[in-house]
């Protein structure tokens, strides 16, 4: 026979075996397939920087219309759930038992510096403990503060005309939603999870078993074992891709605005990647349970952390930023971010792909040297 | 005294079994206390250095003063200047830049006429979190810009306005990495041991050891109790040293009593040993395990309030939420440190804990036997 019909009767054979393998354990197909849904819905309901019905509590010593209709405005705002307080002791209680997360107290002479000519200060306390959400209630308070004063502006009453107006416009994402940006981040850890987590598995749990003498006396080669090892377990990567993405699209309304081609090419890079990663560790460690944790630790927490997918990158410390730089996730979280709100902007989605191209090889050879046929380390 | 010595037996086995291998010794404090780490200063939501870049198309004096107040604020970082709105669209396009700051050629004129006139800032807003705080703080400069205004006279006082005047209680400078280091040893030290755990009882079905364990003179308690203790030890031991590293490096501030910490860790852990032995006792291979507490962990920790707040979920989903105990030690953590809370007042955060514990841990143990492999 030809050398080639050999090799692919060869690939026939371990690609059967993996493939029943996976099908055999039904754990596997629920992580590929179950996992992604899971974990959509939770990132799609649960994980949102977006805050609505903020309780707060108003402690109002001013009884006249003016102040009243500040605090109506308040309980117009779709962000806030108003809460009446008498005094300010009362309000000390709620901010510490969490039953408001801010309060904003209008003096008793507020209508009267107002008419007066003054600026009248509106004093705001604010639960600091989780400090993005702090900072994005009082965004929230100046716009409702500062529609009040446009809204009094345009009646007539002498409301102070800011001399510089700021207008905003957010691109790509104009209502600033978060799920769109969190479904596309999503996506690479879910990949990360299969590609990393199950392959770490495959190869230590052969030598663990004993199993891999019993591959080492066949006919297979190295490049035999490396590929019945890969694509099984790509084929199921980028069906937990494809699903994910369809029901980002189908069901959580994210606007996908690249090509589906160019999700196709990154996606089977940054695959690759995370395959070749598990791999690796898997053939260098042997044992399951190490493999598991070091997988976990150098895999799946850098791709949940490093990688932009919640955490802002630019803003950590420098050395950290350097960090990220191995960290295959970041590239690819930067490509999907791009494809589903910018679209195909090649200048972004190019030397992301290199370097995940570049990853991919590297990992995927070391792996290929790491699986030997020989029963010594 | 039988049952004692029995006990002690097993105990050392299951610690032996841990401890024996160097790979397995060394993940359980060297690479958590790494994460711990790198992901205090990596987790944060305080922005630093965000990139700008400015469409100066009047080029006034007035214009470069609003600019140098952006630039002495710390918080941006000046990427270049544009000529024209095509830059502009390409500066944001590829990333370049993630705001860019707008000023028309009648900028300063129309202040010295005392006409309004509008800045216009673009975000890029592939990341809606950065761009709504960046945004944010731009806002607060050109309030103070306007104040400046009206003091040098460009811009007469004219009418009254409101002014806010406003104050963040346990989190003065509202710094989003006490908020995240504080509970981030709960995330961590959870992890080690729901893996510690879910693999013990699934490596030993899958080596056929633990049909020798089940023939040997031990109760399924007894069982229980051995395959515990390495977890609870071991968890416990990680957890406090990132409560240690917390307060000493990353200087987050410890109001609290330590006796109120290490109880609820204490019951933290256990409740997640509970966890991880029930799934461990369901699979019959470490795979299975592994797969299985990350079906517990990757919901417990998304829905447990430590990087996005439980109030922003939907109602039923906070519901559905009342089972995760992670979510209670989160809290219990950030009353320790930030609010100062002592024993007495984390109790409520304790008893949910107790009560999954004491759910989960019986099942386990009758599994251990009646699990069909």
């Amino acid at each position: 026979m030809k050398p080639m019909a050999l090799f692919y009767m060869r690939l026939r054979g371990i690609l059967l075996k993996e493939t029943l393998q996976i099908l055999r354990d039904p754990s596997s197909i629920a992580l590929a397939l179950v996992m992604p849904m899971i974990l959509l819905f939770l990132f799609g309901y649960g994980v949102t920087l977006d805050a609505e019905h903020i309780p707060i509590a108003v402690v109002s010593d001013d009884p006249s219309p003016l102040a009243k209709e500040l605090v109506a405005r308040f309980e117009l705002s779709p962000h806030f759930d108003v809460i009446q307080a008498r005094g300010l002791d009362q309000v000390e209680i709620m901010v510490g038992d969490r039953t408001a997360d801010a309060v904003i107290r209008l003096q008793s002479d507020f209508t009267k510096i107002i008419q007066s000519g003054r600026s009248a200060p509106v004093q705001l306390i604010i639960n600091g403990i989780d400090a993005n959400r702090a900072r994005l209630i009082q965004g929230y308070i100046h716009t409702v503060i500062g529609e009040w004063s446009v809204m009094r502006r345009q009646r007539g009453e002498a409301a102070r005309v800011p001399a510089v107006a700021v207008s905003q416009r957010v691109w790509f994402n104009e209502g600033t939603e978060s799920r769109n940006f969190m479904v596309p981040g999503l996506i690479t850890l879910i990949m990360t999870l299969i590609g990393i987590l199950l392959t770490a598995l495959v190869v230590a749990r052969e030598w663990e078993r004993g199993t891999m003498e019993a591959m080492l006396v066949t006919p297979l080669r190295r490049v035999d074992i490396l590929l019945g090892k890969i694509l099984p377990y790509y084929v199921l990567g980028m069906l937990g891709m494809g699903l994910s993405v369809g029901v980002g699209v189908a069901v959580f309304q994210v606007p996908f605005r690249g090509s589906l081609s160019a999700l196709l090419l990154f996606g089977s890079l940054f695959m690759l990647a995370s395959l070749g990663f598990g791999l690796l560790l898997s053939a260098a460690i042997r044992i399951q349970f190490v493999a598991a944790q070091v997988s976990i630790v150098a895999g799946f927490l850098p791709a949940f952390f490093l990688s932009g997918l919640l955490f802002d990158l630019e803003s950590t410390p420098r050395f950290i930023q350097l960090i990220s730089h191995i960290v295959p996730a970041r590239y690819f979280v930067s490509i999907s971010h791009t494809l589903f709100m910018a679209g195909d902007v090649w200048s972004v989605l190019l030397p992301n792909g290199l370097v995940l191209a570049g990853m991919a090889l590297f990992f995927v050879s070391m792996a290929f040297r790491k699986i030997t046929k020989r029963l010594e380390k | 005294m039988q049952a004692l010595r029995r006990i002690l037996a097993l105990v050392l086995k299951e610690f032996t079994m841990v401890l024996k291998d160097k790979k397995s010794r060394f993940v359980i404090i060297g690479p958590p206390l790494i994460q711990f780490f790198v992901f205090g200063y990596a987790a944060t939501y305080d922005l630093k250095n965000v990139r700008y870049a400015v469409l100066d198309e009047s080029r006034s004096i007035l214009s470069r003063q609003l600019l140098s107040h952006v630039d002495g604020s710390g918080i941006f970082q000046l990427t270049g200047y544009l000529d024209n709105e095509r830059q502009l669209t390409e500066t944001i396009d590829k990333e370049a830049a993630r705001l860019v700051i707008h000023m028309g050629p009648q900028f300063e004129r129309k202040l010295r006429n005392a006409t309004p006139v509008s800045v216009q800032v673009i975000a890029d807003g592939r990341n809606p979190n950065v761009a709504l705080i960046a945004m944010g703080y731009f806002g607060n400069i050109v309030e103070q810009f306007n104040q400046e205004l009206q003091q040098q006279g460009i811009v007469s006082p004219g009418a009254p306005g409101l002014r806010l005047v406003d104050r963040a209680w346990f989190n003065g400078n509202l710094q989003s990495r006490w908020f995240i280091v504080s509970a981030l040893g709960g995330i961590i030290s959870m992890v080690v041991v729901m893996i510690l755990t879910s693999l013990s009882v699934a490596r030993e079905r899958e080596f056929g050891t633990f049909d020798q364990l089940l023939v040997a003179p031990f109760t399924p308690g007894e069982i229980l109790l051995g395959k515990s203790l390495p977890g609870i030890v071991f968890g416990l031991l990680d957890a406090l040293l990132f409560s240690a590293g917390a307060v000493l490096w990353f200087r987050v501030p410890f109001r609290g009593t330590v006796a109120a910490l290490v109880l609820a860790l204490l019951c933290f852990i256990i409740t997640i040993v509970g966890v991880g032995l029930l799934v461990s006792s369901l699979s019959t291979t470490m795979q299975q395990g592994l797969l299985g507490s990350f079906l517990f962990i990757m919901p417990a920790v998304t829905l447990s309030g430590f990087a996005t707040p439980v109030e922003n979920m939907p109602f039923w989903l906070q519901r559905a939420d009342l089972i995760n105990p992670v979510r209670y030690v989160i809290v219990a953590l950030r009353n320790i440190f930030l609010e100062g809370a002592d024993t007495s007042m984390i109790w409520p955060q304790l008893w949910p804990l107790l009560l999954i514990a004491s759910l989960t841990l019986p099942p386990a143990a009758w599994l251990f036997r009646h699990r069909s492999v």
